[in-house]
């Protein structure tokens, strides 16, 4: 069997975030860079269905050099091989083409997105990748099995979950109940020294879209407290002030 | 062999670890980026397997031995040794990292990988055969076995040279008498190297085997400090050790002060990772803490301990960045590491106790780790070389004089 997992480069759930250049650009000084964590479950279900099942895990990622530190980590975790396709992803579309222009002679069986990366949430490009390469999706799994080439999965649908059956090759997004994430140990971190990780350059496609303008949300206002004999004050705040009601 | 199984007595704390680690001077940048992955590795490590059940194992004086296992595939266990003996082959950032990060968590945990890795297997490694070396360092690298070191006695601690356990030799093996104290992992260690005279009164290391007749380990009780890792004695009565377990290659104090040297860089790095989880839950606290209207971080005399807990922090990761580089050249000197162990020690304490008054009473509960890391640093701070022995071996170092004896 093998795997694509595909995976972004994110920034740390701890960062602080701004923005620079009058809020047209997000402020990239001092802040850690993490794999998306719903690819990381990603690639450590894949990496579980390949220990029992056999096969190979390939981790992809539209990114700068800077990326490859997180390569490497998804290397250590236990992924086969990596590829780093050598551009800045600008969207959700620019990603799904330059992923999809990078595999789509490669057979894979199963590819696999974050439901979406922490950053942008765009949420598409599992969607967009399974369309351009005219794949089956199933999105936000939250659990997975695969047996005879036959992949059983729950998602998450609105009130509950359901269960789908799809024939491999198709796409599948990470929710986060798909596993739990795994910790690299030494022998792996040693051994991603030498894995391949390949570079490959980015074909013709543009993104359609671009950031126009960040905004910060409003902060948080302060805990109000209202006496409980006052019940008809707190409606009146709901209603008109927070206008919740 | 280890009992791997989680022990069902220790309570799993449900509390998150918010750890977040200091770098001010972005003394990451001079790290690579494999240095960075081992560091946020044993982090995460730390956070899910150690910080959960640290308190609990401390309060109740257990020690927590399925951990062990995840603490070899970390590469805890000797990670700067060679591969082709089942080691790491890292180098001494990556070690001195790793130490730091299992100290974060608690000052025992890194006693147990500090002694099975320096003081066990680096003398085996660097002191031993090859059939000790291939005999002892894949499984004490996996933690299948686990190792102690016995130098300190009861009457001989910061005057090694003075110490009465010896042995005589008896054919194809050694009678060893005598007795070790204050040892990490005694209780529970399957193997001991142990530092012995001969009959020319010459020090010798000898691999001695739970299970040899006449050798004993019964634990020290009631500590206030390290009460998560697990100390005791070394006790040789009359015990037959085979010649070919003495390590053939050092004679002399040579041999132990070599493997401390090892150890103390590991505890100059570890200190910084107690110093940075005081200042960190410090931090943190200071920013939710209300008296007076206002968060007790925009008070001027909290802004001094925290300012002053960075500087000194900061400093204290440029002196171990620095000194992991000599170590990588076969540079570093016992007195540059006597400096290091000596000043971050030193500083970590300090920073406890400025955390302590940080927390308020909040401080003295196990809820924080405050005072968990300041009574484990009273050990730290005269095991390995006393504070005091440190700063005689700098001023020998200054002046040429021995200020010892």
């Amino acid at each position: 069997m093998k795997i694509l997992v595909c995976i972004s480069n994110v920034p740390d759930t701890t960062t602080k975030v701004s923005f620079t250049d009058n809020n047209t650009k997000f402020n990239t000084a001092g802040v850690q860079y993490i794999i998306n964590p719903y690819d990381e479950l990603a690639l450590t279900r894949a990496l579980e269905l390949t220990e029992k099942n056999g096969g190979e895990v390939t981790v992809i990622n539209v990114g700068l050099v800077d990326t490859e530190a997180n390569i490497r980590k998804a290397l250590a975790i236990g992924a086969n091989d990596a590829i780093r396709i050598n551009a800045n992803p600008e969207d959700g579309y620019f990603v799904a083409e330059q992923i999809a222009a990078a595999v789509k002679s490669e057979g894979y069986d199963v590819i696999f997105t974050g439901r979406e990366s922490i950053d942008y949430n765009s949420g598409i490009v599992g969607g967009l990748l399974a369309e351009i390469l005219n794949l089956p999706l199933i999105n936000v799994v939250s659990k997975l099995e695969i047996e005879g080439g036959i992949v059983t999965a729950d998602r998450d649908i609105d009130g509950g979950k359901e269960t789908v059956k799809v024939a491999t090759p198709c796409v599948i997004s990470a929710q986060k109940e798909l596993t739990e994430p795994r910790i690299p140990n030494m022998r792996g971190i040693m051994a991603a020294r030498t894995k391949p990780l390949k570079v490959v350059e980015p074909s013709g496609s543009n993104a359609l879209s671009n950031i126009s303008a960040f905004e910060m949300p409003k902060p948080k206002g302060d805990c109000k407290y209202i006496d409980a004999a006052n019940a008809g004050h707190l409606i009146d705040l709901l209603h008109n002030e927070a206008k919740v009601i | 062999m280890p009992n791997f199984q989680p022990n069902p007595e220790i309570i799993r704390s449900q509390k998150q670890d918010l750890f977040e680690g200091p770098d001010f001077y972005q003394i990451d940048d001079l790290l690579t980026e494999e240095h960075v992955l081992i560091r946020n590795t044993v982090r995460d490590w730390v956070k899910k397997e150690v910080s959960p059940i640290i308190e609990d194992c401390c309060q109740r004086n257990i020690f927590p031995n399925h951990i062990i296992k995840g603490m070899a595939d970390v590469g805890a266990f000797g990670p700067q040794l060679s591969v082709e003996y089942g080691c790491g082959g890292l180098d001494y950032i990556s070690y001195g990292l790793i130490m730091q990060e299992i100290e974060r968590g608690d000052s025992g945990m890194r006693s147990t990988a500090s002694v099975q890795g320096s003081l066990v297997m680096y003398p085996i490694h660097k002191f031993g055969s090859e059939a000790q070396k291939h005999k002892y360092l894949p499984k004490l690298a996996k933690g299948e076995l686990m190792g102690c070191f016995g130098l300190t006695e009861p009457d001989h601690g910061s005057n090694p040279g003075g110490m009465v356990t010896n042995f005589k030799d008896a054919g194809d093996h050694v009678i060893l008498n005598g007795a070790k104290m204050w040892i990490s992992n005694s209780p529970f260690a399957d193997i001991a190297v142990v530092w012995a005279k001969d009959e020319k009164g010459v020090v010798h290391g000898l691999i001695v085997e739970r299970g040899m007749e006449g050798f004993t380990t019964p634990e020290t009780h009631n500590k206030w400090s390290l009460r998560a890792s697990a100390t005791g004695e070394l006790v040789f009565d009359n015990v037959k050790v085979p010649k070919e377990n003495i390590l053939p290659n050092v004679t002399g104090l040579k041999g132990p002060l070599t493997c401390l040297n090892s150890a103390r860089y590991g505890i100059s790095w570890g200190a910084i990772g107690a110093a940075m989880d005081c200042y960190d839950s410090a931090r943190r606290y200071a920013k939710e803490r209300h008296q007076f209207g206002r968060p007790i971080g925009g008070f001027q005399l909290q802004q001094k301990k925290l300012a002053e807990m960075l500087t000194e922090i900061t400093k204290a990761q440029l002196v171990c960045w620095r000194l992991g580089n000599l170590m990588d050249q076969g540079k570093a000197t016992p007195a540059q590491i006597s400096l290091a162990k000596r000043n971050n020690v030193d500083m970590a304490l300090h920073i406890a106790r400025e955390a302590r008054q940080i927390h308020g009473g909040m401080g003295i509960t196990g809820e924080y780790p405050i005072m968990r890391h300041m009574m484990n640093l009273e050990s730290v701070i005269t095991y390995e070389g006393t504070h005091d022995i440190h700063l005689l071996i700098l001023g020998m170092e200054i002046t040429g004089e021995n200020a010892f004896m």
